[in-house]
């Protein structure tokens, strides 16, 4: 038995849980937090079904910290949360990064800071997301738009993990985890999982020519692999006092992801071609973002729209031409995260509607506010 | 002659010299336990060490076994994930007073409560040694530390009690003064399933005891040896009415046969049943007597079938190799 195929109407959460089945992830680890525990309750029921485990863990901290573990026992693992839960994460996400594990944490996104709103949706967490652990590391970030993509893209975030070793941030929100709608769930997806090292290799931490991504070694296999969040040299051995192999340590880290930005961004794009005003968004806005084109171009404007799937590594090559070539609104459910990124790209003043208190934007406001500049 | 340290073999010499101080008791825990693990011949492969922050949980770092070296506090969660995720592996969690009792305090009561299946080996020197000795909620009323430097206002955590309260399936306490009886205590519960303990009160001379008039290593190590009192003697004691308050009762706190959470979530399916040393002998002569067998089988069908001259390779005693060997010459 393996995970839901077919036609069906799902809850984005059930999407996720069931897009991690495919990935190939027979590990879960949790703590209930609203609006993402259905993702825990689905895959409580679901894990043993398909050979895998499900544990409840005492708090967040342990949640992300047995997921790491286990996928250093071999089993492709996840955790899902929301807010006040991904705050508890940030230092495992650090541990994750220095140590190269491949983990994927969805994070359904409600109105903070704090305890803050827990049954509405946000996208107040993406910059932590991205620095939300001290140091200098590089994650991926995705952010799903509808409960097919909440499948799709948790698919998605384990290939990447496994390919970059690092860990992944589905970044939903509380209306695409909460809603239901129809998907399509394929026979079979692809699937990809870190290739091992060779057995008796010392160099557990050296990347293959070329590379910038080091093989994957599994716990009782006989690699003796050492394993540590300390700065340390290709062997594994913790080297804490030498600049010269923490700064090629830390920037491998950063460097096997940003350089490979290319390969790893996805955006979707309507009617950017001609268009003389961009609609920048992700998540939940970007579907009135998109009804809002529709509406401005029936009235003779010429709106296009950009959203972003991959929200780190940022599209920043893509945001500069669109930028050249048109004027550019951000929509978001914050006061201004992605907007930064947007602006850092496009060199330019951008034009900004954000929208927090739990309201996503309406197609309405959106054409009025474009019709203002 | 030079004989050659017995644990030696399970060493990264290359990364040798260690980091921790001149009379630190964690290389008596070191040998306790591997001496444990090699008289109870476990499959090393199969062994992983999960550590936390702190100097006990830099050992693994010198061990030649696989290792995850992990964030402070948090050993027993990610070794929970590693045991759950593949049960074949013996978890053995290395962790001290600061990172168990205190940041990992919540994730200690919660393996213990669930039954977690692993070995948890807490070095306990009352007080936070890689930072420079601060205290810890091991550490005794009115010891000095430096963020108690008129005397540890606070009540100490008692581990192993903690440990038992909570469900562990074996607790016990030992210190660096009777090494025979940390060997003894992770042999036993290395034999056993769920969530096994084993405290060692672990000397600190460098940064705690000489804060304390206990400046060198045997200082400590005596005043353990005066200052602990074995658990059966405590009862009779206290029944005595003996205050024990200014000691440290060590023994075994718990010794129970719960399932662990491993079999209960239905990943393993038979009881961890000690194997007695015999039982591992008999089996093993029996495996050698099979091959024995084998090999004289094989030397009476060559015989039969052989040439003269195969069979004078036989009268000269030539194993199956050799005769093999001449043959294809």
């Amino acid at each position: 038995m393996s995970h839901l195929t077919g036609v069906r109407f799902l809850q984005g959460n059930i999407a996720c849980a069931e897009g991690a089945i495919a990935a190939g992830c027979r590990f879960f680890a949790g703590y209930p937090i609203t609006p993402s525990t259905e993702v825990a309750e689905w895959l409580a029921k679901r894990m043993p079904e398909v050979g895998g485990v499900f544990i409840q863990m005492e708090d967040e901290i342990a949640s992300v910290s047995a997921i790491v573990g286990a996928r250093w026992a071999g089993r492709k693992a996840m955790t899902a949360t929301s807010g006040p839960g991904f705050s508890l994460m940030m230092e495992t996400v650090g541990y994750a990064a220095m140590t190269e594990t491949p983990i994927v944490i969805v994070d359904v996104q409600r109105g903070g800071p704090s305890t803050g709103q827990p049954t509405l949706p946000a996208t107040g967490d993406v910059l932590q997301a991205r620095f939300g652990s001290h140091g200098d590391y590089s994650i991926i970030a995705l952010s799903p738009n509808s409960v097919q993509e909440m499948f799709d893209l948790t698919v998605e975030a384990f290939n990447l993990s496994e390919r970059y070793r690092v860990p992944v941030m589905l970044m939903a929100d509380e209306i695409v985890g909460h809603m239901r709608e129809k998907v399509v769930l394929p026979e079979e997806v692809e699937t990809f999982t870190a290739p091992l090292s060779r057995r008796g290799s010392k160099y557990h931490f050296r990347p293959a020519k070329g590379s910038l991504v080091p093989r994957m070694q599994v716990f009782g296999r006989g690699y003796g692999v050492h394993v540590t969040g300390l700065t340390h040299d290709e062997r594994g051995y913790p080297a804490t006092a030498d600049p010269v192999i923490h700064t090629k340590l830390v920037r491998r880290l950063v460097d096997k992801i940003e350089k490979n930005a290319g390969r790893i961004i996805k955006v979707e794009e309507h009617l950017t071609e001609d268009a003389e005003v961009v609609l920048v968004s992700y998540g939940a806005p970007s579907r009135s973002a998109l009804a809002a084109v529709r509406e401005l171009r029936a009235g003779g404007i010429k709106a296009g729209m950009l959203r972003l799937i991959t929200l780190f590594p940022f599209p920043c090559r893509r945001v500069k031409e669109l930028a050249e070539q048109a004027e550019l609104v951000v929509l978001e459910m914050n006061l201004g995260q992605m907007l930064r990124e947007v602006e850092r790209c496009a060199r330019r003043q951008v034009h900004f509607l954000p929208k927090i208190g739990g309201e996503l934007h309406t197609p309405e406001e959106v054409v009025r506010f474009v019709k203002k500049l | 002659m030079s004989e050659e340290h017995p644990s030696l073999s399970f060493l990264r010499a290359e990364r040798m010299p260690h980091i921790l101080c001149e009379g630190c008791g964690n290389g008596i825990v070191v040998n306790a336990m591997l001496e444990a693990m090699v008289e109870l011949e476990l499959d090393m492969e199969k062994v992983v060490f999960v550590s936390g922050i702190g100097c006990s949980s830099r050992i693994p770092g010198y061990l030649k076994f696989d290792s995850l070296h992990t964030t402070h506090g948090r050993p027993i969660a990610f070794a929970t994930g590693i045991k759950l995720a593949n049960p074949e592996l013996e978890v053995i969690v290395i962790t001290g007073d600061g990172d168990m009792a205190s940041i990992g305090g919540n994730h200690f009561l919660h393996a213990a409560r669930r039954n977690m299946d692993m070995l948890v080996i807490c070095s306990n020197n009352y007080n936070y040694g890689m930072t420079g000795g601060q205290v810890s909620p091991t550490t005794p009323v009115g010891w000095k530390t430096t963020t108690s430097p008129y005397g540890n206002p606070e009540p100490p955590m008692d581990i192993a009690r903690v440990a038992s309260a909570a469900g562990a399936n074996y607790v016990a306490r030992w210190s660096t003064a009777s090494p025979l009886q940390i060997k003894q205590a992770v042999k036993k519960a290395l034999q056993k399933e769920g969530f096994r303990l084993v405290e060692v009160l672990t000397q600190c001379p460098t940064v705690f005891g000489r804060r304390n008039r206990l400046r060198t290593a045997v200082e400590m190590l005596r005043w353990y040896r005066e200052n602990t009192v074995a658990l059966h003697h405590a009862e009779e004691l206290e029944r005595q009415g003996v205050d024990l308050s200014a000691k440290v009762v060590v023994g075994e706190f718990a010794d129970r046969n719960n399932p662990g959470l491993v079999r209960r979530l239905g990943l393993v399916k038979e009881e961890r049943k000690p194997e007695k040393r015999e039982e591992r002998a008999e089996k093993r002569a029996e495996e050698d007597e099979r091959l024995r067998e084998a090999r004289r089988r094989i030397l009476e069908a060559i015989e039969r079938l052989s040439t003269p001259r195969v069979r004078r390779m036989i009268e000269l005693g030539m194993d199956v190799e050799k005769i093999e060997e001449e043959l294809l010459k």
